[in-house]
């Protein structure tokens, strides 16, 4: 079970991956995510589903290699198994008619936001996706991304492509040009989503983001993964992962997403201690 | 006959408080077989047996303990093994303080201590893992009927032994990645070491029943799959969701859910970081808040993790403490310093979101509540601060949505818990069961694998009169 049968990297430490998991791809939308293991000692992390095929039972993650966990998947190879993968969790993204979308995503987001763009395209929805990256090659996803938008703008900090800027440059553009957006998504690092979500608050457009703290079973059993959105406490694993932009404490998140910098850093300097070279990241 | 009975239970071994601080391993060492049969010695065999019936499973205990007395081992084993799937477990963390020892007839002797039951149970238990055949129980063929078990905790267990037993075949689903539930993520590696949970499941396992893990019913199979597969279905997810007090600052880093807290350390192994991946931060002065069993077992790992100070600050006081005498009583020798009567009303952090400290208020007991226990009112103007860098709220659990949010014929009661037969588990969906904490709201793990023998025979029953039919 969870064999990882296609792999590509896709950018500097980014990496592209089809897995075995049949009883996950039955039930999948657009917006859930699924927590794995990569083995028996491992931790349990969320990845959100980049996307599905139901024909061939298999579920494709992108991630990037930030901490010993994602290092060890990148590591993986084809014909290799993760130890758990459980899913899909989480609610799904409100995919209906909303007349008029924009959709923002940056670094590994963007494979989250992909499926709820192709879903919100095929309800009929005019949708205009900005997606943001440092530089050109890390922007991923885009020809995918293009073939279910009615427009594309990228935005890259170093001006390789697109607009000279951030994604929040990108959604001034198209407001200041007079397009009405009935609804907003920005799925990416947590600052892009917070600026992301002030902006659309001065623009006047409702925002969905989909919030990353640390899970433990991702089943709303622990609470680890608690966040506060318009003043109550929530668990981003059932109640979300998606929430409104506008009621989200961003600085509480930012937090409690360091909440284990120290051990982190143990966890990855072990790691790489015991593996070496990793220039192949 | 009577006045020869020691009045003592036969002391069994424990490792010393001051070294077992300092380790995950099992406090409670167990009895040897010399002392086990000394303690089997000081059971009357009454021919009342109050026990029996102070057993939510009916374990023929005089006969389990005749058994031991005359050393035939195997057969005592039998004996518990038929009444009971899991008899290492529950000899270790039953409450048989206000079970079968509560109403045994030495007991209630003058000057006596009922016979160590409990003690006795785990022994035999342990004693077939180390010595006994497991009997490979002959696997009927399977042909009376499909049943689905949602959750392998407790109470999913002992459906589903008893089913196979009986020959049904039985799928377990569990959500998470190993089998056991409560078992496993909740309750301590020393109180009941993983191995041994593990070793009971194994011999569940043997007898056919099928465990899936990597199952969320609700979100990986819907409850509409099984309805078609299966033709019948128990229900024991476990209460699920944590509760929290929301006092301001809940978020702040550092303060824990006691689920997870202990899922971290138990199910995750974090005490063995960076051995094994998942972190937990070691708190130097923990609060926990709360005084059942799951506070102590929250506060007592938390020593283990290297806190210098483990406190417990409780609202009521020490009479109306929830936790068993044996576990409060580890908890004092280990030196876990106890706040009575007191409440935490806010968590206090520094400028990146670490909590620093507990604002509490003193309370004191005003009259009884709906729960017959004198309720607790703050004393106004009795706040204080108690200088703290972890807090972990050990304040019950409520019933967790996933399973429930999709199913909505199943009828649930005000808590918001299933709506159960108590006799039978009969849910108002027919050929939907369901047991333990789903339905009770957090109880113990010997009641909840009543509620699981009970279900099994209403199941059995159940589908033996639709097939005649």
């Amino acid at each position: 079970m969870f064999e990882i049968l296609e792999k590509e990297r896709i950018a500097p430490k980014e990496y592209d991956m089809w897995i075995n998991a049949p009883r996950v791809v039955n039930h999948v939308k657009p917006g859930q995510f699924v927590v794995i293991r990569t083995h028996k000692k491992g931790e349990r992390i969320p990845l959100t589903v980049a996307d599905f095929d139901r024909e061939n039972g298999k579920i494709r993650l992108i991630f990037q290699a930030v901490g010993k966990t994602t290092y060890e998947m990148a590591a993986m190879k084809v014909g290799d198994s993760f130890s758990d993968v459980v899913g899909p969790l989480g609610t799904p993204s409100e995919i209906k008619k909303h007349g008029t979308v924009l959709m923002i995503g940056g670094g590994v987001g963007i494979a989250a936001l992909f499926p709820i763009i192709r879903g919100l395209k095929q309800m009929g929805n005019k949708v205009i996706t900005i997606l943001g990256g440092r530089t050109s090659d890390l922007v991923i996803m885009k020809k995918e991304c293009a073939e279910y938008s009615d427009e594309m703008i990228i935005t890259t900090d170093d001006g390789s492509e697109g607009i000279k800027g951030v994604v929040t440059d990108g959604m001034k553009a198209v407001v200041n040009r007079g397009d009405h957006v009935d609804y907003a998504w920005a799925i990416g690092p947590t600052i892009m989503m917070k600026f992301s979500a002030l902006t659309a608050k001065d623009l006047g457009i409702p925002i969905w983001v989909s919030l990353n703290p640390i899970m433990v079973d991702g089943t709303g059993m622990c609470g680890a993964c608690r966040v506060t959105v318009n003043g109550n406490i929530k668990f981003a694993c059932v109640d979300g992962p998606e929430f409104d932009g506008h009621g989200v404490s961003w600085d509480e998140l930012m937090a409690r997403l360091k909440q284990y910098k120290d051990q982190e850093k143990i966890s990855l300097e072990k790691y790489l201690s015991e593996v070496g070279e990793t220039s192949w990241l | 006959m009577a006045l020869k009975i020691p009045n003592n239970k036969t002391p069994i071994a424990e490792q010393k408080p001051q070294e077992r601080i300092h380790n995950f391993k099992e406090v409670v060492l167990g009895y040897t077989l010399e002392e086990a049969i000394t303690e089997a010695n000081r059971c009357l065999q009454c021919p009342t047996h109050p026990c029996v019936s102070g057993c939510p499973v009916g374990i023929d205990i005089p006969g389990f303990i005749l058994q031991l007395r005359e050393n035939n081992l195997e057969k005592s084993h039998e004996i518990l093994k038929s009444y009971n799937n899991l008899p290492a477990v529950c000899g270790r963390v039953c409450p048989q303080e206000s079970q079968c020892e509560g109403v045994c007839t030495v007991g209630v002797m003058k000057d006596h201590e009922p016979v160590a039951i409990g003690k006795l149970e785990r022994f035999v238990a342990d004693w077939n893992a180390s010595h006994g055949n497991e009997s490979i129980s002959e696997k009927a063929n399977s042909k009376k009927g499909k049943v689905a078990v949602v959750g392998s905790g407790p109470s999913g267990l002992t459906v589903a032994a008893d089913l196979a037993k009986k020959g049904y075949e039985v799928s377990v689903f569990e959500a998470f990645h190993e089998a056991g539930g409560v078992l496993m993520y909740g309750i301590p590696e020393f109180r009941l070491p993983k191995s041994i949970v593990e070793r009971e499941i194994n011999s569940i396992r043997k007898l056919g029943v099928n465990i899936e893990t990597n199952v969320v019913v609700g979100k990986t199979l819907t409850i509409e799959e099984l309805r078609n597969d299966y033709d019948a279905i128990f229900i024991g997810t476990g209460a699920g969701t944590p509760r929290f007090m929301n006092n301001p600052g809940t978020n702040l880093n550092g303060v824990y859910s006691a689920s997870e807290f202990l899922t971290r350390i138990n199910f995750m192994h974090s005490y063995e970081f960076p051995e094994y991946d998942t972190p937990i931060r070691v708190g130097k002065r923990v609060v926990v808040v709360g005084a059942g069993n799951v506070a102590m077992d929250a506060s007592r790992s938390a020593l283990r993790l290297g806190a210098e100070k483990s406190m417990i600050v409780y609202r009521r006081s020490e009479k109306e403490m929830p936790a068993r005498v044996e576990e409060y009583h580890h908890a004092m020798q280990e030196g876990i310093e106890f706040h009575w009567l007191t409440n935490p009303i806010e968590y206090i952090g520094d400028e990146n979101g670490n909590v620093t400290g507990v604002k509490c208020i003193k309370m004191k007991l005003g009259e009884p509540d709906a729960s017959g226990r004198r309720r607790p009112i703050p004393i106004e103007g009795s706040e204080f601060t108690i200088e703290a860098d972890m807090v972990i709220e050990a304040i019950g659990q409520t019933s967790n949505k996933v399973l429930l949010n999709t199913f909505p014929e199943l009828k649930l009661n005000k808590r918001g818990y299933i709506e159960a037969d108590p006799k039978t588990g009969k849910t108002s969906v027919e050929g939907v069961y369901a047991g333990g904490d789903i339905v009770t709201g957090a109880a113990t793990v010997i009641l909840a694998m009543g509620a699981g023998k009970a279900a099994a025979q209403a199941i059995d029953e159940y589908i033996s009169s639709k097939k005649k039919a």
